[in-house]
């Protein structure tokens, strides 16, 4: 082993990353072996159905070098923040092995029934009796739990829910049946309970698969501060201290390229700062003595001397943190369309079977009489349908959407997209792609380019960084130079093939000429560079934040939908307002997170049902206020966690083809209600009449089932 | 009518052993990357390298 690799930490770690663009085989092979080849990586896993990829690493590689490495590979990775193993996950486990076993009991105990429907009697029908009751009664009480659990939960709170009519009439059905055996009676209904157990669990298992998991964006947000500060005493002594414990007032020293802990005043040193996580801003901004700089933010080329002005929990990212928690409480809990059903249909199917049986013991039958045929309501109206009829629908629909590149994280979003009239767009990151993309001035000559990419590489610049990875991009190779140096504040400049070269600001590239400008200011020009040989002509380099190239469309099929649309930008007035005049929108700008918030609230108060679509942390509020929120996959790990929907990719249309396949969805939903509850009101009289046998019974719970699923099925091809 | 005591017994069990293989498999993630293994067979290894998720010994 390399004698200069770090002793390997006995604190490995593991990071689950998701990774966009693994299309084949040899993507497997190109993540897997070449980050296997990387120091400090000890195993890479990918698994290629939920696009993630598990890396067991030294402690001492963090998120940021495992995703730099899989971008060298050629894709794209986030980090996925979330636990591994979920409780979500280990509810879906439990529920496959409760399904597993009812169905496997199903089949036997039907397979048993259909000879007794078929006329067996006297011995062989109670043989098989007796046996369906061996193989039903363990597996109902194993299978059963989920119901059970929630249905005691609720009756101890004394609500009422789906489970209670389910539990009792599963145990009304299992005692009635095991009674009948005993007795030699001809009907048992064991093949009908552990049937409507297998279906429920279905239902429940495809629901349990779109549970919303776990936001814990807030904590995420606190991560990206620096755990400690290096603070510079009076003595002149640096100490390393943790970031709750500075006090305003306090100066904090703070080195190129890390990450600011504290807001303050800047006292010393002048530099950029990228602060791209708390405003959306994607420029990098300079920054000199008497500018302020906030905490979250990135000290990009110099070192800096900081006055704190606010302590830990003052600063503006704290600040957002507490908006979102109050966002997250504000935001009125949405009751699933399942669940509104359920309300209802509880205390419903609960007094209809009391009512037969009281109207058979009226009409002069006996209890054995009336109570098997309270039963039989029960059986008949459990449900079964019902319990799949949302489930389904939005499995299906989340799968066509996941095919289209975008991932539904809440079952429920789907319901809430459906619904939705309104639609925030904010710029940064979401309608544009929020990087910058040199977009004219690159030299043409080879040697130009190569001399340009390896300045460009020399340093962490953006704007340099956006220039080197255009440049990779095309294929070029960077030039071998010498004597490379940042030049604070100016750029960076070096030597190639015996040639000085600079990039960096104009005046400071080649202070003898002045800059030709091109006349009309081009009209997304956000940034501009230059590039010079020291004896040649300067190149100008003009960069923007480039629009996802089908935002014009997907603008367009978003106002086609009925939605009305607005901008909401935390940018300057002018960089929004060409935009918005492209696309023909109503646009705010110099919005911060508390503005954006604020305009969601009043429409949300005003009625309306907002889609907010935003990237950065200064969306996080209002992504978690807004009914529904969504985020591409390229956004911050806020943005992406406070969102209900993520969508992949370069495109906007995304946006419009969620809303369109929600509606789809919830189309398919309230026809499979309606065809559940009608198959009920032709039932019902059945059952209530005294005419359902276990073959009436059985036949129409797995008839109805099947209905349902079918027409969900459907959905396939939704996201269009 | 007999043979209907030995079959059924027969049955139940196989359909058991079924049971059984499903929750080992679950429990063991053989469910965790359904498309993922249909791609892994066409990968080259190298011989010796463990084809799994365990790192490689040392």
């Amino acid at each position: 082993m390399n004698a200069l690799t770090p002793v390997r930490a006995a604190a490995g770690s593991t990071t689950e990353l998701v990774v966009e663009g693994m299309r084949c085989a040899g993507c497997i092979a190109k993540i897997e072996g070449g980050l296997r080849t990387m120091q400090g990586v000890v195993a890479a896993r990918v698994n290629f159905t939920s696009k993630r990829l598990r890396i067991d690493h030294d402690a001492a590689l963090d998120d940021e070098a495992l995703i730099a490495a899989v971008a060298r590979l050629g894709f794209t990775a986030h980090l996925f923040a979330e636990a591994s193993e979920s409780p979500a996950r280990r509810e879906s486990r439990r529920l496959a092995k409760a399904l597993a076993v009812s169905a496997f009991a199903a089949m036997n105990v039907m397979l048993l029934s259909v000879s007794v429907w078929s006329g067996a009697d006297g011995a062989t029908r109670q043989m098989f009796h007796w046996l369906s009751a061996l193989i039903a009664l363990p597996a109902i009480a194993y299978a059963g739990r989920p119901f059970f659990e929630s249905a005691w939960t609720a009756v101890r709170h004394g609500r009422t829910n789906m489970d209670v009519p389910i539990t009792i009439g599963i145990a009304l059905t299992s005692g009635m049946s095991l009674f009948e055996t005993a007795t030699g009676g001809p009907h048992a209904y064991f093949d009908g309970a552990v049937m409507l157990i297998a279906f429920l669990l279905g239902g429940r298992l495809l629901d349990s698969a779109m549970r919303e998991r776990a936001q814990d964006s807030v904590a995420a947000m606190l991560r990206r501060l620096p755990a400690e500060v290096a603070v510079l005493g009076a003595d002149g002594a640096v100490r390393r201290m943790a970031v709750a414990e500075v006090e305003p007032g306090m100066r904090v020293l703070v080195a190129a390229g890390d990450r600011i802990g504290v807001d303050g005043v800047v006292e010393q040193g002048e530099s950029d700062a990228d602060r791209s996580l708390v405003t959306g801003e994607s420029a990098p901004e300079p920054v000199s003595p008497g500018g302020t700089v906030l905490a979250g933010t990135m000290n990009l080329t110099a070192p800096l001397t900081i006055r704190a002005t606010a302590a830990a929990a003052d600063t503006v990212i704290a600040d957002i943190a507490r908006l979102m928690e109050a966002a997250g409480q504000g935001k009125s809990r949405y009751v699933r369309i399942a669940d509104r059903a359920s309300r209802l249909y509880a205390p419903a199917v609960h007094t209809l079977a009391a009512l037969s049986l009281v109207g058979w013991l009226v009409a002069g039958a006996g209890w054995h009489h009336a109570l098997l045929i309270a039963v039989a309501v029960l059986i008949i109206t459990c449900p079964c349908a019902l319990g799949l009829a949302v489930p389904v629908a939005q499995v299906v629909a989340a799968g066509a959407l996941m095919r289209r590149g975008v991932l539904v994280r809440d079952g429920a979003a789907l319901e809430k997209l459906a619904v939705v009239d309104t639609v925030l767009l904010d710029k940064t990151g979401t309608v544009t792609l929020g990087r910058m993309e040199p977009v004219s001035g690159i030299p043409v000559l080879e040697e130009d380019r190569r001399a340009l990419l390896a300045l460009a590489l020399a340093t962490r610049h953006p704007l340099a960084r956006a220039i080197a990875t255009a440049l990779e991009g095309d294929g070029v190779s960077p030039a071998i130079a010498s004597e490379l140096k940042e030049v604070v504040g100016r750029g960076v400049e070096g030597i190639v093939d015996g040639r000085t070269a600079r990039l960096g600001r104009g005046d400071w590239v080649c202070p003898a000429v002045t800059t030709p400008t091109t006349g009309a200011e081009d009209a997304d020009a956000q940034s501009e560079t230059s590039f010079a040989w020291a004896d040649g002509a300067v190149h100008r380099i003009v960069l923007a934040d480039a629009v996802r190239p089908d935002a014009v469309a997907a603008v367009q099929r978003i106002a086609r939908l009925g939605l009305s649309a607005q901008f909401v930008s935390g940018d300057s007035w002018p960089v929004v307002e060409r935009l918005a005049r492209r696309l023909n929108l109503f646009a705010r700008a110099r919005m911060s997170p508390a503005d954006k918030h604020e305009a969601v609230e009043r429409l949300e108060a005003a009625g309306r049902r907002v889609l907010m679509v935003g990237d950065g942390l200064n969306d996080g509020p209002a992504l978690k206020r807004a009914s529904v929120g969504m985020a591409p996959a390229a956004a911050s790990d806020v943005g992406r966690q406070a969102a209900d929907l993520v969508f992949f990719g370069d495109r906007l249309m995304p946006v419009p083809l969620a809303v369109a396949a929600a509606r789809r969805t919830m189309r398919v939903v309230r026809q499979n209600f309606l065809m559940a509850i009608g198959y009920n009101v032709l039932a019902v009289p059945l059952a209530i009449a005294g005419q359902v046998t276990p073959l009436v019974a059985a036949l129409a719970m797995s008839g109805s089932s099947i209905l349902v699923v079918a027409n969900a099925l459907r959905l396939r091809s939704a996201a269009r | 009518m007999n043979i209907v005591g030995v079959l059924i017994p027969i049955a139940l069990l196989l359909g058991l052993l079924g049971l059984a293989a499903f929750f080992w498999a679950a429990g063991s993630g053989q469910f965790d990357d359904l498309d993922g293994a249909a791609l892994r067979v066409l990968l080259d290894e190298e011989p010796g390298e463990p084809p799994g998720p365990l790192p490689p010994s040392r």
